[in-house]
């Protein structure tokens, strides 16, 4: 399921959109996952506070966000545009891959809140194949 | 069997009082068609699906979103024992509409974002927590008699 001319068109044009309250997105999306799905929480055994808009939590979503302006920004080589997040995620943070499904639904709900003109269904099944293509990236160099 | 606190019936409750069913049923059916076009297979006799907009308009989309969406009512109702409540309906997606449940889960994450869409900031973590919990007991449910 790889991005089209048309995929790409609509995730640049729907981030030209949404860009501007990323630092939001990736908060109101973190805090989600921590909620709604508490497994996630292990991960962040060493964070003081796991409360929904919690400092760690906001500058953790500000940090997660700038790794999808790079993704959008690398939509063309997703892979080795984001090889070096995969290392880290694969080496250093060890994610198990199933949460990046995880959390890219929770940003399509934040965005599906704060945009819902903009998150049309066109939208929509764009953004969902790009972020699910740089989940890919991003599982690159795990084994 | 599901344990649900007095907050989690309450949100539910509350959600499905305010429910406009003709408008969020189509567009969580249409929706799903859309994102994941693979599941427009269970529809060939449903018409024109050719393209986002031929399946936003079809009527008889709309028709059976809004169809699907009541079909929930009855989980709302008895949320004690949903497993039971759909064993019917089940057997239904399984034996006669030959639907892979996968499907189910596809249909409620896309039922989930319309209903974010609606309420906006007040879809609060908790609420979305509430509710995804209740679609997947529902999932569940549905695909309890496949074999």
């Amino acid at each position: 399921m790889s991005l089209t001319d048309k995929d790409k068109a609509a995730v640049k044009a729907l981030w030209a959109k949404i860009s501007k309250s990323a630092d939001a997105i990736g908060a109101d999306a973190l805090s989600r996952m921590l909620s709604v799905y508490p497994q996630t929480k292990t991960y962040f055994s060493h964070w003081p506070d796991l409360s929904p808009g919690s400092a760690p939590v906001k500058a953790h979503g500000k940090k997660v966000m700038g790794g999808v302006a790079l993704a959008v920004s690398k939509i063309d080589d997703l892979t080795n545009g984001l090889l070096e997040l995969s290392e880290r995620h694969a080496f250093q943070m060890r994610v198990d891959p199933a949460n990046f499904k995880i959390l890219s639904h929770c940003i399509l709900v934040v965005v599906a809140t704060m945009f819902p003109k903009d998150f049309t269904p066109e939208a929509h099944v764009a953004l969902d194949k790009f972020l699910s293509a740089a989940a890919l990236a991003l599982s690159e160099r795990y084994r | 069997m599901v344990e649900w606190s007095e907050q989690e019936r309450t949100i539910i409750t509350s959600i499905f009082a305010s429910l406009d069913y003709e408008d969020i049923g189509p567009k969580a059916l249409s929706r799903c068609l859309i994102v994941y076009p693979w599941t427009q297979r269970y529809f060939g006799a449903f018409g024109n699906l050719y393209n986002a907009e031929a399946i936003k308009t079809n009527p008889n989309i709309a028709a059976h979103g809004i169809k699907v969406l009541h079909g929930l009512d009855r989980a709302v109702k008895n949320m004690d024992n949903i497993k039971a409540t759909y064993a019917e309906l089940s057997v239904l997606h399984s034996e006669k509409l030959h639907v892979d449940p996968d499907n189910f889960k596809l249909l409620s994450d896309c039922l989930t974002i319309v209903i974010a869409a609606k309420m906006g900031s007040s879809f609060t973590p908790e609420i979305q927590a509430t509710w995804q919990k209740f679609l997947a007991v529902v999932v569940s449910a549905l695909g309890r008699q496949y074999h």
